[in-house]
C-alpha cells in the first residue's frame, strides 16, 4: 500500500530534478519579488524591518501559487492520472504523495532563501528564526489547499487565473498567523499561538485535503 | 465475468447510447464496432470505472465496480488513447511507475523483457520525448507483457500507429492471453487476424 506513496514521491522527485529549470523559476520570482519591496517603500531599515515578515510571506504565498499548476497539469495531459485513479490502491496516499513532492521542491527551497532575504530587510537573527519556523509550519497548508485547487481547476481555460482567485482568499488566514507569528514574537507576546495555530492548520488540512483532491481529481478526468 | 446491464451515457446534454447490455466471459474477445463518435471511448471509460454511467450498471464477479473499485481495478487493465508516458522519464522509467501503480511485480529484468517483446530493446534508456508515435505506443502496450494475471483487458485503439509486425506480434498475445482464460474489450477500425473468435458488439444500434 505505501508502495504506491513511496513510487509517486519518487517519481515526482525525480522529475522535479530532470525539470530542475522549473524550482529555479518559482525561487526566482520569490527572491525578485521580495526584492521590489525595498525599490517601492524606501530604504529606511525601521519601516523595512516591520514590513519585513508580511512582505516575505507574500512573497512566498504567490511563488507557490505560481507552481501550482504544475502539480496535476502534466499529468493529466499524458494520461497518467487516468492510470492512477485505475490503480487498486487508494487515491488518497498518491495525490498526499504528489502534494508531498510540490512541497518539497517548492516550500522548502523558499524556506532556505527566506535567511537570505531577511537580512536583506535587516531582520534580527531570532526573528528571522521565528519566520522560518512559521513558513515551515504554514507551507504545508499551502501546498495541500492549493493542490484541491489545482485538481478543480485541472483542464479548464484560463485554470490559472481561476486557480489563483479560488485559493488566494483561502491563504488569506495563513498569512495572518505567518506574519503575525513574526511580529507577536518582536511585540514580546510570543509566537506559540500563531505557530500552534499554523501547525494544527497543516494537521486539519492533511486530514481533510487529500480526499478534496481526489474527489476532484475524479471529476476532472470524467 | 463482466457483466453490463442497460448501460446509458450522456455527454453534456447529449445521450450518447442507452440501453447497451453486455457480457464478457473468461477466453472471450470482444470487439466494440461502431462509426466515430457513437461512444465506443466512453463505453469503454464507463467499463472500467473511470466514468460514472447515466443509468445502469457494470458488474465484474457478480460486485458492481463503484462498490467493489479495489478488487475489480486489480483485476483490470485499461490502456486508452492518451499513452500515459512522461516525456522526461525514460520507456524503462514510465513502464515501472505504471506496474508498480497497479500493484504488478515486475523488476528491472522483466520490465526490460517487456519492451524487448514489444520492440523497444534498444530504446529503453532514451527520454520518450525522442520517440516515434508508434514507439510511444508501444511503451503503453509492454505493459501488456507484464499483466498476464491481470485478467480483464480494456483496450482503446491499440494497433493505432503500429506497424505490421507489432500488430500481428499483439494480435497474437491478445489470443495467447484469451487461451489462458483472460478477456479482451477493444475498439478498433483495423481488420486483425485473429485466432480467437472475436465477437463484435456494434454500438450504432444503441445509439440515441
Amino acid at each position: 500500500m505505501l508502495s504506491v506513496f513511496l513510487e509517486v514521491l519518487r517519481r515526482d522527485l525525480l522529475l522535479a530534478w530532470r525539470n530542475r529549470a522549473d524550482v529555479l523559476v518559482t525561487l526566482s520570482f520569490f527572491t525578485i519579488v521580495a526584492c521590489l519591496f525595498p525599490f517601492g517603500v524606501g530604504a529606511e531599515p525601521n519601516l523595512l524591518r516591520t514590513i519585513a515578515p508580511g512582505v516575505l510571506w507574500v512573497a512566498a504565498l504567490l511563488a507557490t501559487l505560481l507552481s501550482l499548476h504544475r502539480v496535476f497539469s502534466q499529468d493529466h495531459t499524458d494520461g497518467v492520472l487516468e492510470q492512477l485513479l485505475l490503480s487498486p490502491e487508494p487515491p488518497v496516499l498518491w495525490v498526499l504523495a504528489k502534494v508531498l513532492a510540490h512541497w518539497l521542491t517548492t516550500a522548502v527551497p523558499l524556506v532556505i532563501a527566506a535567511p537570505a532575504l531577511a537580512l536583506l530587510f535587516d531582520m534580527t537573527q531570532s526573528a528571522t528564526g521565528v519566520l522560518i519556523l512559521s513558513l515551515l509550519l504554514g507551507t504545508p497548508i499551502l501546498s495541500l489547499l492549493g493542490g484541491v485547487g489545482a485538481a478543480l481547476t485541472l483542464g479548464l481555460r484560463g485554470g490559472g487565473m481561476l486557480l489563483a482567485l479560488l485559493v488566494l482568499p483561502l491563504f488569506v488566514p495563513i498569512l495572518i498567523f505567518g506574519a503575525g507569528a513574526v511580529d507577536a514574537y518582536l511585540s514580546g507576546t510570543g509566537a506559540n499561538a500563531h505557530l500552534m495555530l499554523l501547525g494544527g492548520g497543516s494537521l486539519a488540512a492533511l486530514a481533510l485535503a487529500p480526499w478534496a483532491c481526489a474527489a476532484a481529481l475524479r471529476i476532472a478526468v470524467e | 465475468m463482466l457483466e453490463v446491464t442497460e448501460l446509458a451515457c450522456l455527454r453534456g446534454d447529449r445521450m450518447l447510447f442507452a440501453d447497451v447490455a453486455l457480457t464478457v466471459r473468461p477466453g472471450e474477445l470482444v470487439r466494440i464496432a461502431g462509426p466515430n463518435g457513437v461512444g465506443k471511448t466512453s463505453l469503454l471509460r464507463l467499463l472500467c470505472g473511470l466514468g460514472m454511467p447515466e443509468h445502469g450498471q457494470v458488474s465484474w464477479k457478480g460486485a458492481r465496480i463503484d462498490r467493489a473499485r479495489e478488487a475489480f481495478h486489480r483485476d483490470t487493465l485499461y490502456l486508452g488513447h492518451a499513452a500515459a508516458l512522461n516525456d522526461l522519464l525514460s520507456p524503462l522509467e514510465n513502464l515501472r511507475f505504471a506496474a508498480a501503480c497497479h500493484g504488478l511485480s515486475a523488476d528491472v529484468g522483466q520490465s526490460e523483457l517487456a519492451l524487448e517483446r514489444i520492440g523497444l530493446g534498444p530504446q529503453r534508456d532514451l527520454p520518450a520525448k525522442v520517440l516515434s508515435q508508434g514507439q510511444r505506443r508501444r511503451v503503453g502496450l509492454a505493459r501488456l507483457y507484464l499483466s498476464e494475471n491481470v485478467p480483464l483487458w480494456i483496450l482503446d485503439e491499440p494497433f493505432t500507429a503500429l506497424d505490421v509486425t507489432a500488430v500481428r506480434d499483439l494480435a497474437e498475445w491478445l489470443d495467447a492471453h484469451c487461451a489462458r482464460g483472460g478477456m479482451v474489450v477493444m475498439t478498433t477500425h483495423q481488420d486483425v487476424p485473429f485466432a480467437t473468435p472475436m465477437r463484435t458488439v456494434d454500438l450504432a444500434e444503441s445509439a440515441c
